[in-house]
C-alpha cells in the first residue's frame, strides 16, 4: 500500500485495475472521463481500453468481455446510460461470467449536463445492484467490492458516482501493484440456454432476477460500508435520525461534527437496499431527515418501509420540502437542513455579516462561452451570413457548440440529446416546408449519434442542411480521440473514418468540405447548400485550438480603429475587449486565427508584427 | 494544522495549477489534503474556483462558507463572488487585473474590478492587492500569476507552507523549462509580501 493524491475518478479507476479489469470501454462525457483516460494510462499489458463510438456500443463491448469471463467496466456519464439502455436491460436478464461494472457518474446540479437523472432509479428500473461511494478513498475500495458481487452473483452492477466523489481529490491509500488481482479470463464457452435470450429464458431469469434481490438486500444489511452510527452518547436528539447517501454523506458528518452525532444511516447500497439494516436504523425515532442528492430515493426506501413494518417514524426529505428538491446540496444548505430539523441556531462565522450581501456589487457574469479562435464561432458566423433574412431553424447538439447559443451569435435554436439536432431539423421541415432547416453537429457526435439521422433524412426525402463541425476532437470532454482522428486509446495510428466519404456513401450528392476561418469561402459555401434541394451537408474542417498551434495574434491599429465595435457586436470573441475606451485585442487569448479582420469595416485588424 | 484556501478566477487562468501545488506541497510535508475544482462547461471563460483543505480533520473537500484561512483570487469580481466563504479574519490575496467578461464588452461596459476591490477592502480588512499586471511585465510573461499569489500567501506565513515548499512541488509538478520563471516568480512575489508590509 502506499499514499497518493488522486481525483475520484482515478482512484476508481485503479480501484478496477487492482481488482485485475481486463477490460474497459466507455464514451467521454462530464463527469465521468477521467475514469478511462486513467486505465488508459496505467494500464497492464494485459488491459484492454477504448473509447467506444457511444455508450451503447461500450456496454455490448463490456458485455462480450464479461462472457468471456473477464472483468470489464464501462464507463459513462448519465445521459450515456439511456443511449446503452437497450443492451443493458436485455444483459440484466442474461446476466455476465467475468465481474462487470457499470460506472455511470450522475451530475447533481447539473453542472455539465442537460439532466438531473439518477441512476440510482436506473439501478431498480433495470434491477441491478448499485453502489454508491461517498468519498475518494471509500470510491476506490468500493469499486473492487463492486466486482467480486458482480462476478459471484453474475450480473452486472452499476457504480453510480456523482461530480464531487468524481472531481474531488484526496491524498488515500492504494494498493501497489503486486498487490493487483491477477484475473485470467476463461474465454467464451458456448451455450446457447445461457447467451441467447428468449421470452423463455428471460421468464425463468426474472424469477431469478427477483430472488437474488431479496438475498443481496439481507447481504447488504451486513455489508460493510453501510453504515448504522448510534447517536452521541447523552444526545439530546435520541428520536431523531439522519439517512443519507453519496457525497452528502460528508457535509451531514461535518455539520455533525458541531451539532453533535445524531443516529445516522448511511447507504451505500441504494439497491438492492439494504432492509434489515434500515429497520434497525428506525426503530425507535420519531423523525428522520434524509439528505441525499437528485431523487429521494432513501427517502421512498424508508417510507416504503415504515408502511411495510408499521412503524410510527416521520420520513422528511425531498418529498415533504425539508430538503430543495433539485439542484446539488452544499455544506451550508446541509447545515441549514439539519439545524431546522433539531431547532438549533446555525453557527455563525465568516467575514460577511447577513446585511453586507445586500451591498454586494453587481459581479460580472460569465457564462461559458466559445473560446478565442475556436473555429465553431466562424463557422456559426458563416451559417448566419449566408442565412441573413431568410426562414431559418438552426438545431444544435450537444458539443462545445451548444455555446454558439450565446449572444451575439444566437445560432442554436434547439438542444436536445446527441445527435438530435438532425431528426428535429427534419420533423421542422416536414412541418414548415419553407424554413431552411439546418443540423449542426460535431465531429464525434456524428459518429456516436448522427449517422441514424442522416440515413433517415436521404431516405425519407428531408429537405435540410447538415453542418459538421469537424475539429478534429473531442473538445468539450478534453480532446478524446474519435474515428475521424486516426489514434485510439491503445496509441495506435490507425485509418481515418471520413466524414465526407461517409456522408458520400449514405447518397448526398452535395458535400463540400471547407475552412470556416475563410469567410468569404464558408459563406458562399453555405449560399451554395441552402439553394439545393434534399439533404446537404457542409464540412466545417479546422482544428480546435487546443490542439493546434496559435497562428500568432491579432492587433487592432488605433488609428484606423473607427470605433464602430462591429468586430465585438458580431463575434463575441473573448480576446476582444474594450480598454480605456477602445477596443483592444487580448494577446494572452488571441490565437491569430484571423475572423475579426474580416469582419472589420475599416480594415484596422491586422496581425501582430513579431518584434 | 488545519487550513481551508479557496482559489479562484476565471477558466483559462491557471487556477488549477496553483491549488494542485498547493495540494503537491502539502503532500510532500505528510499533510492530508482534499480538495475540489470546477471542471467541464464552466472552464470556457466561466467562473472557477478550487477548494483546498489540509488537514486531518477535513472529511468533506468542500468548505463552509464563512470558514477559509485564505482567499487566492486571480480577477477582483471573482474574489468578491466568493467572499462569502472567508472566515473572520481571513486574508485576501487578489490579482489587480479585471477580466471583461464577453457579455460586459457586449454591453458597452466598462467593468475594470476597481468597484470589487473597493468592496474587499471595506469588507474583509486583509485584503493584498497584487499588481500581477506590472509584475508579468517585469518577469517576461503572462502565465505566472498563479506562481505571484500562491508566493504572496507562502511569505504571509498563513498558508501553513513555505515558499521552499512551494518550489519543491513546482519541481515535481511543473515542465522543467517553466522551472526558472516560476521560481523568479516565487522571489518576486516574496518582494511584493515584504513591500506590503513595510506599507
Amino acid at each position: 500500500m502506499h499514499k497518493e493524491f488522486l481525483m475520484g475518478n482515478e482512484a476508481i479507476a485503479l480501484g478496477a485495475l487492482a481488482a485485475g479489469v481486463r477490460l474497459v470501454a466507455g464514451y467521454p462525457g462530464t463527469p465521468s472521463t477521467e475514469v478511462l483516460e486513467t486505465v488508459a494510462k496505467n494500464r497492464l499489458d494485459e488491459t484492454y481500453v477504448e473509447w467506444s463510438v457511444n455508450e451503447k456500443s461500450a456496454m455490448e463491448v463490456g458485455a462480450g468481455a464479461a462472457y468471456s469471463g473477464a472483468r470489464t467496466m464501462v464507463t459513462m456519464k448519465q445521459v450515456g446510460l439511456n443511449v446503452a439502455a437497450d443492451p443493458l436491460m436485455s444483459l440484466e436478464y442474461i446476466g455476465v461470467k467475468g465481474g462487470m461494472v457499470i460506472l455511470v457518474a450522475d451530475d447533481p446540479g447539473p453542472i455539465s449536463s442537460q439532466t438531473e437523472q439518477d441512476t440510482r432509479h436506473f439501478s431498480r428500473f433495470a434491477k441491478l445492484p448499485c453502489f454508491d461511494p461517498s468519498t475518494v478513498q471509500e470510491a476506490y475500495e468500493m469499486v473492487q467490492d463492486a466486482f467480486e458481487y458482480s462476478e459471484k452473483y453474475h450480473t452486472p452492477v452499476f457504480f453510480r458516482s456523482t461530480t464531487r466523489v468524481s472531481h474531488g481529490y484526496a491524498s488515500i491509500e492504494i494498493k501497489d501493484r503486486a498487490e493487483y488481482k491477477n484475473t485470467v479470463p476463461e474465454g467464451f464457452i458456448k451455450d446457447t440456454k445461457r447467451w441467447v435470450i428468449f421470452p423463455r429464458l428471460s421468464y425463468q431469469a426474472h424469477i431469478n432476477i427477483e430472488a437474488r434481490n431479496e438475498e443481496l438486500s439481507r447481504v447488504f444489511s451486513h455489508y460493510e460500508k453501510n453504515l448504522l452510527i448510534p447517536a452521541a452518547a447523552g444526545s439530546r436528539y435520541s428520536k431523531k435520525g439522519v439517512a443519507v447517501g453519496g457525497f452528502s454523506y460528508t457535509y451531514v458528518n461535518e455539520a455533525l461534527a458541531v451539532l453533535g452525532q445524531l443516529r445516522e444511516l448511511k447507504v451505500s447500497t441504494p439497491h438492492p437496499f439494504p432492509e434489515e439494516l434500515a429497520v434497525r436504523f428506525l426503530q425507535g425515532l420519531d423523525e428522520v431527515l434524509c439528505i441525499e442528492e437528485l431523487d429521494p430515493v432513501i427517502e421512498r426506501e424508508l417510507i416504503y418501509i415504515c408502511g411495510k413494518y408499521q412503524l410510527p417514524v416521520k420520513i422528511l426529505g425531498k418529498l415533504s420540502h425539508h430538503v430543495k428538491n433539485s439542484g446539488e446540496n452544499t455544506r451550508d444548505s446541509v447545515m441549514d437542513n439539519l439545524t431546522e430539523f433539531l431547532q438549533v441556531q446555525r453557527p455563525d462565522s465568516g467575514v460577511l455579516e447577513a446585511g453586507d450581501l445586500a451591498e454586494l456589487p453587481e459581479l460580472p457574469v460569465r457564462p461559458p462561452v466559445l473560446c478565442a479562435g475556436c473555429p465553431h464561432r466562424a463557422s456559426f458566423y458563416a451559417v448566419k451570413q449566408a442565412m441573413k433574412g431568410k426562414k431559418t431553424i438552426f438545431c444544435g447538439d450537444i458539443g462545445c457548440y451548444t455555446m454558439g447559443n450565446a449572444l451575439p451569435l444566437d445560432m442554436v435554436d434547439t438542444c436536445l440529446c446527441m445527435g438530435a439536432g438532425l431528426g428535429i431539423a427534419q420533423g421542422v421541415g416536414h412541418i414548415e416546408p419553407d424554413t431552411s432547416c439546418f443540423a449542426f453537429v460535431g465531429d464525434s457526435t456524428f459518429f456516436a449519434a448522427a449517422l441514424p439521422g442522416v440515413v433517415n433524412a436521404v431516405y425519407n426525402q428531408a429537405a435540410m442542411t447538415l453542418i459538421v463541425l469537424d475539429n478534429s476532437t473531442t473538445a468539450m470532454t478534453g480532446h478524446q480521440p474519435h474515428p475521424g482522428t486516426g489514434h485510439t486509446m491503445m496509441g495506435e495510428v490507425v485509418a481515418k473514418v471520413s466524414i465526407e466519404a461517409v456522408l458520400r456513401g449514405i447518397g448526398l450528392d452535395f458535400v463540400e468540405t471547407v475552412n470556416p476561418l475563410d469567410l468569404q469561402a464558408a459563406v458562399a459555401a453555405v449560399k451554395r447548400a441552402a439553394v439545393q434541394p434534399g439533404v446537404k451537408a457542409i464540412i466545417f474542417k479546422y482544428p480546435c485550438i487546443a490542439v493546434t498551434r496559435p497562428q500568432g495574434c491579432m492587433t487592432v491599429d488605433r488609428a484606423a480603429c473607427i470605433g464602430c465595435r462591429r468586430c465585438i457586436r458580431e463575434l463575441g470573441c473573448p480576446a476582444l475587449i474594450i480598454r480605456d475606451g477602445h477596443v483592444t485585442i487580448d494577446a494572452a487569448l488571441c490565437t491569430g486565427c484571423g475572423l475579426c479582420s474580416q469582419v472589420c469595416p475599416a480594415e484596422a485588424i491586422g496581425r501582430r508584427v513579431q518584434a | 494544522m488545519s487550513r481551508n484556501i479557496i482559489v479562484c478566477g476565471v477558466g483559462g487562468q491557471g487556477t488549477i495549477l496553483a491549488s494542485k501545488l498547493i495540494s503537491a506541497a502539502a503532500m510532500a510535508k505528510g499533510i492530508a489534503v482534499k480538495s475540489a475544482e470546477t471542471i467541464g462547461m464552466a472552464q470556457r471563460g466561466g467562473s472557477v474556483f478550487s477548494h483546498i483543505r489540509m488537514g486531518d480533520e477535513a472529511e468533506c473537500p468542500m468548505i463552509a462558507a464563512g470558514t477559509a484561512d485564505i482567499l487566492l483570487a486571480f480577477e477582483p469580481g471573482e474574489a468578491v463572488r466568493m467572499l462569502p466563504y472567508l472566515k473572520k479574519g481571513g486574508l485576501v490575496i487578489v490579482s489587480e487585473r479585471p477580466v471583461m467578461p464577453v457579455t460586459a464588452a457586449l454591453a458597452g461596459s466598462d467593468y475594470n474590478g476597481g468597484e470589487m476591490l473597493e468592496y474587499l477592502q471595506r469588507k474583509a480588512g486583509r485584503v493584498i492587492v497584487a499588481d500581477t499586471e506590472k509584475a508579468c511585465r517585469e518577469l517576461g510573461s503572462s502565465r505566472i500569476v498563479n506562481l505571484l499569489l500562491l508566493g504572496i500567501a507562502a511569505a504571509s506565513g498563513e498558508l501553513g507552507l513555505t515558499a521552499e515548499d512551494i518550489r519543491q512541488a513546482v519541481q515535481s509538478k511543473v515542465p522543467p523549462k517553466f522551472h526558472e520563471l516560476n521560481f523568479r516568480a516565487l522571489d518576486y512575489a516574496a518582494g511584493l509580501w515584504q513591500q506590503e508590509c513595510l506599507q
